[in-house]
């Protein structure tokens, strides 16, 4: 097991090593100097010397890489050209909003897809089961921008029971954040919810046809027994790969509910920054983004060996 | 009193007669044998008795067993019934253990869930079954996973389960049918002391006349939803009253009448070949270390000869199969085909390719399912292209060639029965006249009554096209039946070879006599006489 993790943890290094070669390289080969790019086509070029200067564009370009990645492993993101403060800062100031958003919504999810899958499956062909595929549908078509509206008009609006948006800030004290973040995350859930409510399904129903489903029914389980006792645990690695993949979604990707809410997320400084062409903010939040995924990557590797004991002894 | 006494079981499925009428009885500390060809209705008996038949069943009839109908319990009584009184083991143990749970847990679930024990009494009582079972607590420990046993320890854990709780009725749905001969002697001689042990009664369902006759007291045979005769074993085996189990009888020892044309010149040469595969690393930075899959195997196949190939599973004949085909590079030796050298990969030209072809065990698997049989069949044609009209001409005469019509060949594979696709894998082989036909397990997955005909067939065909067969099996009676002589293989390495009559009369090899002491067989003198 730990010889498993460990062989995990060395190849997904090197696709961080890898994957920062590739950021920091081809930010460089934009044509022209990151420096006039970044002021835009008007700018005097005494601005573009001194911010080549500041930047350091002067050092050749290993150094430059080595100086970059050498900072952001102490911490040191640089300065951005737009907001004039620390990356670093930045980027800890929304991702105090964007990472407890990301793990409320992704909870509010299992906890809606996993009963509802295990019960469409279950009762697979039942009027029940056409419904729960149906809301499904619809949870996945429905725009969750528009769904987010409805739960502003509903909730904010006729009910007060939650503000529209806006996020108060920490220290403020914890459960008026998490009550802000409550419409976000339910909005940001919907759709996830029924994603992973029909892998569920389907993972279970394949599992349900497999031999040792009918072993454990001759010893005597019930259904439900079977269900719950056998299927479940082996129809969660694709359940496990869909998860995943929705963490490191949400991370980012959350931009229009941010948008919605007025949230300060990941999604509106990356947004913000290519518009106003900050490369350093850039390059800083996709590193980020990037070891964000391989970390949730080796998560779900150690959670594949947890769920399945073939899976600890390969390297 | 009978242990259970089923009467007049019928059963339809959406309307679909599959059983009909189905009565007999079962005696505890006996056992009762159930043989037929698939889609008899076999399994379905067993499936009807635990009532854990697919969707759209209907039932009728009665099974009583200790003076209650157990058609007429509901679901939750019936699972008290399942896994307590009766106990029930299926045909394929690599896949009827769930494969993320230990071996102990799946054990102790047993008792578990019949309320019979805690977690901790149960996992002894699993510690204790799994020794009577014949897997010592020193290598086989309760915490075990299934991936890390054999097919043959995997039954025995399967049985281990069934067992757990004494059950009075044992169903054993074709146990051993996934297993090699010698495995399956043993899980047969430890079911054979379970009943004289544990005073259970033992309802086998084979397809295996000659694994009946060595274990049961008393038979059924069955066809088409019925139970066509039954009787104690001996008794009816001497009889073979009925037409059907004459003709059961007479397709499982067929042997088609063909005549040894072999040549003396080679056609296929062998020598010293070997194969290794890498195994994961032990050590992050050692040399990986190596399974000799084929360790030095040489052997010669003459035209026109018939050469049989015999061994259990892992023995390498399989990857010494590939190797013939072109299709595994070898890491010594060399292999000739008419004098030409057979490489893998690209490097061997399309005409020698050609010149070997091959047919595989799986009738179902070994078709592309979108296709029509045209074009399924013209498929070695990439090797030597034809235009369109002449291969619809070739098609159409391999397909009579193996017995069907030319008229099939605008049908896809589905709607064919399994012997009829093998006849369409055969046609599919003949094509482009190979010399050299490689049959690799060809009719192992085949009904005694359609492999009887398939061998007709290799035979008539061998006599018409002059090929040369290499013929893989571990069911050394088909062997037998069509081939010239044999190599015996164990371990990757060719131990013993000779006529086949001779080998299998007399084995000079310990392995070879282990093998054709551990294949079951219907005992001579219940054969002499003709049938009544």
């Amino acid at each position: 097991m730990l010889r498993y993790a460990l062989s995990r943890l060395l190849s997904l290094s090197l696709s961080l090593v890898v994957a920062s070669l590739v950021i920091f390289f081809v930010i460089e080969v934009i044509p022209g100097d990151p420096a006039s790019y970044m002021l835009g086509m008007n700018a005097r070029p005494e601005t573009v010397a001194a911010l080549s200067r500041e930047l350091g564009l002067d050092q050749p370009i290993f150094t430059r890489y080595l100086a970059w990645v050498g900072g952001m492993l102490t911490g040191d993101f640089g300065t951005s050209y737009t907001y004039r403060v620390p990356v670093g800062d930045l980027i800890a100031a929304r991702l105090g909003v964007s990472l407890p958003l990301t793990v409320y919504a992704l909870l509010l999810t299992i906890v809606i897809a996993f009963p509802v899958g295990l019960i469409a499956a279950a009762t697979r062909g039942s009027a029940l089961d056409a419904g729960i595929m149906g809301g499904t549908q619809l949870g996945i078509a429905v725009p969750n921008f528009w769904f987010a509206m409805l739960l502003v008009l509903f909730f904010a609006i006729t009910l007060q029971w939650f503000s529209a948006g806006g996020f108060p800030g920490w220290d403020r004290g914890f459960w008026i954040n998490i009550k802000a973040l409550t419409l976000p995350a339910v909005a940001l859930a919907l759709p996830q919810a029924s994603i992973l409510a029909r892998v569920m399904r389907s993972a279970v129903i394949e599992t349900l046809g497999q031999d040792y489903i009918r072993t454990a029914r001759a010893k005597g389980l019930t259904s439900r027994q079977a269900v719950v006792g056998h299927a479940l645990r082996n129809a969660l690695i694709p359940v496990l790969t869909i998860i995943g993949l929705q963490f490191s979604f949400l991370l980012a990707g959350a931009i229009i509910i941010e948008n919605v809410f007025f949230l300060p997320g990941l999604g509106r400084l990356i947004f913000q920054a290519i518009t106003q062409r900050d490369l350093i903010v850039v390059e800083s939040v996709v590193m980020l983004l990037v070891f964000a995924v391989i970390m949730v990557t080796f998560l779900v590797d150690l959670a594949y060996a947890a769920v399945d004991p073939r899976l600890r002894r390969r390297a | 009193m009978s242990l259970i006494d089923i009467r007049n079981l019928s059963l339809d499925i959406h309307g679909t007669p599959i059983l009909r009428d189905v009565s007999f009885s079962l005696q505890a500390g006996q056992v009762f044998g159930l043989v037929g060809e698939s889609g008899s209705g076999k399994s379905m008996t067993s499936l009807a008795l635990m009532k854990l038949m697919p969707e759209g069943a209907r039932r009728t009839g009665s099974a009583v067993m200790d003076g209650r109908d157990l058609f007429g319990l509901d679901e939750r009584a019936m699972c008290g019934v399942r896994g307590n009184q009766i106990g029930m083991i299926f045909q394929e143990p690599m896949t009827a253990l769930n494969p993320v749970q230990t071996i102990g847990d799946q054990v102790a679930e047993t008792l578990v869930i019949h309320g019979a024990a805690s977690r901790g009494e149960a996992l002894r009582v699993a510690r204790e079954k799994l020794d009577r079972v014949g897997l010592d607590a020193a290598r086989f420990p309760l915490t075990r996973y299934p991936h890390e046993l054999s097919g043959g320890q995997r039954q025995r854990v399967c049985i281990a389960m069934a067992i757990a709780l004494r059950p009075r009725l044992l169903i054993a749905d074709e146990p051993t049918t996934a297993l090699d001969v010698t495995t399956q002697a043993q899980i047969l001689e430890l079911l054979k002391g379970l009943v004289a042990d544990e005073g259970m009664g033992l309802m086998l369902i084979t397809h295996d006349l000659a694994v009946v006759s060595g274990i049961a007291d008393q038979v059924a045979v069955m066809q088409q939803g019925r139970i066509v005769e039954q009787g104690p074993t001996e008794a009816l085996f001497r009889a073979r009253a009925h037409a059907y189990t004459r003709q059961l009888f007479a397709a499982s020892s067929h042997i088609p009448a063909r005549e040894a044309m072999a040549e003396e010149a080679p056609l296929l040469e062998v020598r010293d070949v070997v194969r290794e595969y890498a195994l994961p690393r032990r050590s992050l930075f050692g040399p990986a270390p190596s399974l000799r899959a084929v360790a030095g195997v040489s052997l010669t196949l003459r035209r026109g000869e018939s050469l049989g190939l015999v061994g259990e599973s892992g023995c390498g004949k399989s990857t010494l199969t590939r190797a013939i085909l072109g299709l595994e590079a070898l890491q010594a030796g060399e292999i000739r085909l008419d004098g030409q050298p057979v490489l893998a990969g690209r490097r061997m030209p399309p005409a020698l390719r050609a010149g070997v072809q091959v047919v595989f065990q799986d009738p179902y698997g070994s078709f592309n399912p979108r296709h029509k049989v045209a074009r399924l069949v013209a498929e070695p044609f990439h090797l030597a292209p034809v235009d369109a009209g002449t291969a619809r001409d070739r098609v159409a005469e391999s397909l009579d060639a193996v017995g069907l019509q030319a008229s099939d060949m605008d049908k896809y594979i589905h709607e064919f029965s399994g012997g009829q696709r093998q006849r369409i894998a055969i046609a599919r082989a003949l094509i482009i006249r190979p010399k050299l036909i490689v049959l690799d397990e060809a009719v192992s997955a085949l009904d005694v009554s359609v492999r009887a005909r398939i061998l007709d067939l290799l035979a008539d065909l061998q006599g018409r096209y002059g090929l040369s067969y290499l013929f893989i099996s571990h069911d050394l009676g088909v062997v037998r039946a069509i081939t010239d002589r044999v190599l015996v293989m164990k371990s990757g390495e060719i131990v013993e070879e000779g006529p086949t009559e001779a080998v299998f009369d007399a084995p000079a090899h310990p392995y070879t006599r282990q093998l054709v002491a551990a294949t079951p067989q219907i005992p001579a003198d219940w054969m002499a006489q003709e049938p009544v």
